[in-house]
């Protein structure tokens, strides 16, 4: 009965979705003002339907609820209850649902934080959302039903995939969703503002706090994901350049961009079309993203086959949505004229750069990730395009900008004065080179991708902290520090974000340069050396867990004698989905992590074991959080808690910018 | 197998790859430092022909084991890194190479970012000239500013 209840919510959110496009976009043409303020109250039903849809799936995965298809293909009685939920969004219908879930929750978001909107914008982006809206809940109930019965229930379910039963990975979807579908607010902003012909500093300033919320939780989800293919995968790798990987990369690359070009509109009211071009793409890219992951169409050419229905309909989604916002750009950008003038040298031109640097980077992955399958339809070759592409093509565009960020991060509005800027960081780039030619010549593994990534990490990290110290004035110490904490938190956002980058490109650069690794055959009681570590293999044992059967293997690293980590890494079998799975042992650490595979029983009696030295691992994941929390600073500056209109009116009382 | 991919592919990690266990396996390794290293190299860039996205050298298909006994037969035998890699391709086909080459069709993957680098920043160049030409043109305020200065002062 809750499981039709669910079915039944779903469909009813479609029809609530419609009313909530047409209405409202009806109202706004006609400035009739009774239709547009049918948007509020649908955006916010469409949301509780759906909510309630989605608490029905759970509830059915909770109690494991046989009679449906998707518990049955994707849980398990035995299965922990924290995974009995995330096996919700663990597979194609309810992660989809998810996706409408949260697009609703936005939906709604807009309904209760835009009461400061002119009456028409709001009504048409509410629309707009609703529009996206219908097109997935169609998909939904038309393609991929989470709520199909089955005629014969099973007694058991067939498990979910044992890799995502994993707290990192759990979490990872969500967060990931919110970033892709956050950029949905961005795109209804876009198009709400074509539609109407005007975009103005007032726009920007709407528009950026979701696009920033978007950033913050793709960085989240994309980080989770790093950090679980880390642990998880059993080869200490963190970034793969895999499809699935890219589609997640590409609306952050194209989102950090239009959170820098938005600023450009808000501040200085130029780069209007550009913005507006980039919050259609950003979007347009996550409709991308979920088309390579839902269609299987780029990791292999012939899984499309298998479901060709899926894959044209989010073609035709992403067609629709991209191509119709592209068609009406092309008619009404030319009504958004520049106000703002710059000259060569200033912020607004550094920002320029940061945008073509990110979004021609996002490109490049873009290209890389469709070239497989470019390659097969025109040229009617069959290759493929990995890690050594991506590292050749993408690396210099991280290297560009870290390298422009400190001085374009400084220079003032409208002109600059680039000696001054140079002068001012003169001697954080002298302190930075000196640093990378030392840790150049002191590494023992000759790599010249280290120090460059040292180089620029202490480069950025010190621009941040000098941007931030010169905003002090030029007053004595005591002054400038109590300034400091004064500073309004969208300047402590910036730095702090920036200084997030500056930690994960030196992290990315040492784990890439320094690792360390063992590869060897153990006997039990035996001792190897790694690194400046001795590690011993004490045990190996089995073990029995809720779902699974483990072969547990009881390690001790020491160093100079003394313990330093007993660790225990497994080999566990889930009997269910008939799936083996690796479970590396990590002793985490500030400076290295110790890393512990444990592989099979030789025929000799000894034990196979990979074992690694992590360089600053830790340090990947802090700088990806730092990123994420200098965003979120940013986020809450007062500008977006006090109404809009409200700072907009004082603003033009007393033009201090 | 294939039931777990495909759900592995519709579900939406962040990865499609086949479980993890062991790449490389002890019996494998080459006692000379050097040549291992070489081999390392080289199967992290050849791709697995029956996996997910994986290179050889992380993959444990027994294809992928073959191969990284294939790559070093061919290096302890005295080939060049590049040799190996043609043998290895002359068999599987360019499908393997994670680096494509930058030959023929392959030339738009490589040029493509490069080109619109060019091309994104001469018109961002020009875009940033004529807005600093405005800027140069009125070093004062132009007419629009002075009205809205009067009235400000008005007011």
């Amino acid at each position: 009965m809750i499981v039709e209840l669910g079915h039944f919510a779903l469909i009813l959110a479609l029809a609530v979705a419609l009313v909530q496009v047409i209405l409202p976009l009806w109202g706004a043409q006609t400035r009739n003002a009774a239709l547009m303020a049918v948007a509020e109250p649908a955006a916010v039903i469409q949301f509780v339907l759906v909510l309630a849809s989605f608490a029905a799936l759970t509830y059915a995965f909770v109690v494991s609820d046989f009679s449906l298809r998707l518990v049955v293909l994707n849980s398990h009685t035995l299965k922990p209850m924290l995974y009995k939920v995330s096996g919700v969004w663990g597979n194609h219908e309810g992660s989809l649902l998810l996706w409408v879930l949260i697009l609703a929750l936005f939906g709604a978001c807009a309904a209760w934080f835009g009461g400061n909107l002119p009456p028409t914008l709001r009504a048409r982006v509410i629309a707009i959302q609703g529009m996206i809206g219908v097109a997935f809940l169609l998909f939904m109930l038309l393609t991929s039903n989470p709520f199909l019965r089955l005629e014969v229930p099973p007694l058991n379910g067939e498990d979910l995939n044992p890799l995502l039963q994993d707290p990192g990975l759990a979490f990872h979807p969500p967060f990931l969703y919110l970033g892709y579908v956050g950029l949905s607010m961005a795109f209804s902003f876009a198009v709400a503002a074509l539609i109407e012909g005007r975009v103005d500093a007032a726009w920007a300033r709407w528009v950026r706090p979701w696009t920033l919320a978007a950033w913050i939780f793709l960085t989240i989800g994309i980080g989770l994901g790093s950090w679980w293919a880390y642990y998880e995968l059993g080869w200490g790798g963190f970034w793969f350049w895999d499809p699935v990987e890219n589609a997640s990369f590409m609306p952050w690359l194209l989102a950090a961009a239009l959170l820098h070009s938005a600023i450009v509109v808000e501040k200085r009211e130029s780069l209007k079309a550009w913005t507006i071009l980039l919050a259609i793409m950003a979007f347009g890219f996550s409709l991308i993203g979920t088309f390579i992951v839902r269609s299987g169409v780029i990791t292999s050419v012939h899984s499309f086959a298998n479901d060709p229905e899926r894959g044209v309909f989010i073609l035709a989604i992403l067609a629709f949505f991209t191509g119709g916002a592209l068609v009406l750009f092309a008619l009404r950008a030319g009504v958004l004229e520049a106000k703002g003038v710059f000259a060569m040298i200033s912020r607004e031109s550094a920002l320029v750069a940061n945008n073509l640097l990110l979004s021609v980077s996002a490109f490049v992955v873009f290209i890389g990730t469709i070239w497989p399958l470019v390659a097969e339809l025109f040229f009617d070759r069959k290759l493929s395009v990995g890690e050594p592409f991506f590292n050749a093509a993408f690396s210099p565009f991280v290297v560009g900008l870290a390298l422009l960020l400190p001085i374009g991060s400084m220079m003032p509005w409208k002109r600059g004065d680039l000696r001054r800027s140079l002068r001012l960081m003169l001697p954080a780039f002298v302190l930075a080179v000196a640093v990378g030619l030392l840790v150049w010549a002191m590494q023992t593994q000759k790599s010249t991708l280290g120090p460059i990534g040292v180089m620029l990490s202490i480069w950025v990290i010190l621009g941040a902290a000098v941007d931030l110290w010169t905003r002090t004035g030029r007053d004595g110490l005591g002054v400038r520090l109590s300034r400091l904490t004064r500073l309004p938190r969208a300047d402590w956002g910036k730095a702090v974000a920036h200084a997030g980058l500056g930690i994960t490109i030196f992290a990315v650069s040492a784990m890439l340069s320094w690792k360390t690794e063992d590869i060897r055959v153990v006997d039990i009681g035996a001792s190897y050396p790694l690194g400046r570590y001795e590690v011993t293999l004490a045990n190996v044992e089995q073990v029995q867990g809720p779902n699974y059967f483990s072969t547990m293997a009881t390690m001790e690293v020491r160093s100079n004698g003394a313990l330093v980590a007993t660790l225990t890494p497994e080999k566990r079998t889930y009997p269910v989905a008939a799936m083996p799975t690796t479970e590396a042992a990590i002793d985490y650490g500030l400076w290295r992590d110790i890393y512990l595979v444990i592989g099979d029983q030789q025929a000799n009696g000894g034990w196979a074991v990979r074992s690694y030295i992590e360089p600053f691992a830790n340090w990947l994941w802090a700088g990806i959080l730092i990123m994420a929390f200098g965003g979120g600073l940013s986020l809450s500056d007062r500008r977006y808690r006090v109404a809009a209109g409200a700072a907009r009116r004082a603003a033009a009382m007393a033009p201090a910018e | 197998m294939r039931a777990v991919v495909l759900a592995l592919m519709l579900s939406l990690t962040t990865l499609v790859a086949a479980p993890a266990a062991f790449a490389v396996q002890p019996d494998e390794v080459l006692s000379d430092p050097v040549l291992e290293a070489r081999a390392r190299a080289i199967s992290r860039d050849l791709r697995c022909p029956v996996c997910q996205g994986e290179s050889i050298d992380d993959s444990n298909a027994p294809i992928s084991r073959d191969l990284r006994l294939v790559v070093r037969e061919r290096l302890v035998a005295g080939d060049t890194d590049t040799e190996v890699v043609d043998f290895i391709v002359a068999r599987y086909g360019e499908f393997v190479l994670f680096n494509p080459r930058a030959e023929g069709a392959n030339l738009l993957l490589w040029l493509a970012g490069p080109g619109l680098l060019l091309m994104g920043g001469g018109l961002a160049f020009a875009y940033t000239r004529r807005r600093s030409v405005a800027a140069g043109a009125d070093a004062g305020l132009n007419a629009e500013e002075e009205a809205r200065l009067k009235e400000l002062l008005k007011s």
